[in-house]
């Protein structure tokens, strides 16, 4: 389980997050949602340690990591996985050098049990004959798929995704989707993913928080998002006309 | 002054949270065929044609019939040892090694390749700097040998076959009067023109923020910001060291 606490931070003078808490459950695929320029992916750095809050603090299953030494911290990144917006694919390696890169750096496993892990990660996300491929020769998709495999080779505790679907077709989506939630299911991690995809809300949204202009609106699951009362969150789920008839139907 | 300051303590964490030396051995090794296999033709090209151009242009200007004519040679070998190899080679490297060092750290920097290495609690830095900025100190002086006899060979080249100076004289020439202290003067200044510029292009391109467009603009600035510091660097150790 991850905890939030007071989280706030600020660019100059503008406040982007506004003194955040919250739980993300483990075990669960946890959504924070909201729409562009809330705060989403600087809240998921902040956790990550990517930025460090202004104030505030996270716990990783009741390790302060805010506060912790460099020893700490480097234990607690080892069981960190994260799937980037664009993959972040390194360029000058293959797909199955990229995926090996974490078990490279921070383990001391013999060759080939590597590159048998790298071929159960592989094999797990639906890519196979595709390691010596290089990460400009892949699609999207792909792309996607090889950063969760490397995300998920270090038998991570908590596996972070930032848009995990964006500039991806519908269907692909949803693959990438149903992957994520497999994986938390199947390993028992504590998954947090930032999106602003409706359709990633309703299929995986498991536990969700929705951010709006730096504060914290509402939590609750996809099961009753429909029916938050939030006008703002409303606001955002039934964006189109299509969406606001069937609310009107709903209520 | 705040760029000084940044450009200080990004040097600073360097060498903080660093891998093992294996890693640092490969990355150098591989980083070591990128600068000095990779560049070494274009070298030996521009050399070859800087040493002919200075022997055939020191012919042009020394017409008196009292200065005897390995003092051409004699000239290349001073101008070659003590500038233009380690000088304009550095300008050279800047624009070739320099760049691209800034582009593919700005390029790792917009894919969030750089925060892929965080996450994972590498320091992104040293692991991608550090092999630079060594790789370039093993490389660049070596670039600067191999420039500077193939500076000498053109200026033979060019001495010879023009029939501007007899191979004996151009020889001798190069032999007269040699100081070998010269020598160690040019592979200084090559190893604080390869730090110079290796440890900024990879600054520039680190702290890039932005997209395409700023990977450009970070490219340019690490080529121009090394350019003149290898310039200030030059006169400073010329001031200091001759």
């Amino acid at each position: 389980m991850i905890k939030i606490n007071n989280i706030s931070k600020s660019f100059a003078d503008k406040v982007i997050l506004n003194g955040i808490s919250g739980e993300f459950d483990k075990g669960k695929t946890n959504l924070i949602i909201g729409s562009s320029g809330t705060g989403k992916s600087v809240l998921l750095k902040c956790i990550v340690g990517l930025l460090h809050p202004d104030t505030g603090t996270v716990f990783y299953d009741s390790r302060n990591f805010t506060e912790a030494d460099k020893d700490l911290k480097a234990e607690i990144r080892r069981e960190i996985g994260m799937l980037f917006q664009g993959g972040a694919l390194f360029d000058s390696k293959n797909v199955e050098e990229n995926v090996m890169f974490p078990l490279d750096i921070l383990t001391k496993m013999p060759q080939a049990e590597k590159i048998d892990r790298v071929n159960f990660c592989l094999k797990r996300v639906g890519l196979e004959g595709v390691n010596k491929k290089m990460p400009s020769e892949i699609s999207g998709g792909m792309k996607k798929r090889v950063g969760i495999a490397r995300a998920i080779v270090n038998n991570p505790n908590y596996l972070f995704c930032d848009e995990p679907n964006s500039g991806l077709d519908p269907q692909t989506s949803i693959v990438i989707d149903e992957l994520i939630m497999e994986i938390t299911h199947e390993f028992d991690i504590t998954t947090v993913v930032v999106t602003h995809d409706m359709n990633s809300v309703m299929g995986i949204g498991e536990k969700i928080m929705f951010l709006f202009k730096g504060d914290k609106l509402w939590e609750g699951s996809n099961l009753d998002i429909m029916n938050s009362g939030v006008k703002e969150l409303d606001d955002f789920v039934f964006t189109n006309k299509i969406m606001k008839n069937l609310k009107k139907g709903i209520v | 002054m705040k760029g000084f300051g940044r450009y200080m303590i990004f040097l600073g964490s360097l060498f903080v949270r660093r891998e093992t030396f294996k890693t640092y051995y490969n990355l150098t090794l591989e980083e070591c065929i990128q600068i000095g296999i990779k560049s070494i033709l274009l070298f030996m090209l521009v050399s070859t044609f800087m040493g002919a151009v200075t022997t055939l242009q020191t012919a042009a200007n020394l017409v008196s019939p009292f200065v005897p004519k390995f003092v051409i040679s004699q000239v290349v070998r001073e101008m070659t040892v003590l500038e233009l190899a380690p000088t304009i080679m550095a300008i050279i490297y800047a624009g070739k090694v320099g760049s691209s060092m800034s582009g593919g750290l700005g390029t790792m920097r917009i894919t969030e390749q750089i925060d892929a290495l965080e996450v994972m609690g590498i320091n992104s830095a040293s692991y991608l700097v550090l092999p630079k900025i060594v790789a370039s100190l093993m490389m660049f002086p070596l670039l600067v040998i191999v420039a500077a006899v193939c500076s000498m060979v053109g200026g033979y080249l060019a001495g010879t076959l023009t029939e501007i100076l007899t191979p004996t004289e151009y020889i001798y020439g190069i032999r007269y009067a040699f100081n070998e202290y010269f020598i160690t003067f040019a592979l200084i200044k090559s190893f604080v023109f390869a730090f110079l510029i290796s440890s900024i292009s990879s600054f520039q391109g680190y702290y890039t923020q932005g997209g395409a467009l700023e990977v450009g603009i970070s490219s340019t600035q690490a080529v121009t910001t090394s350019i003149i510091a290898v310039l200030l660097a030059d006169y400073l150790l010329a001031y200091l060291l001759l």
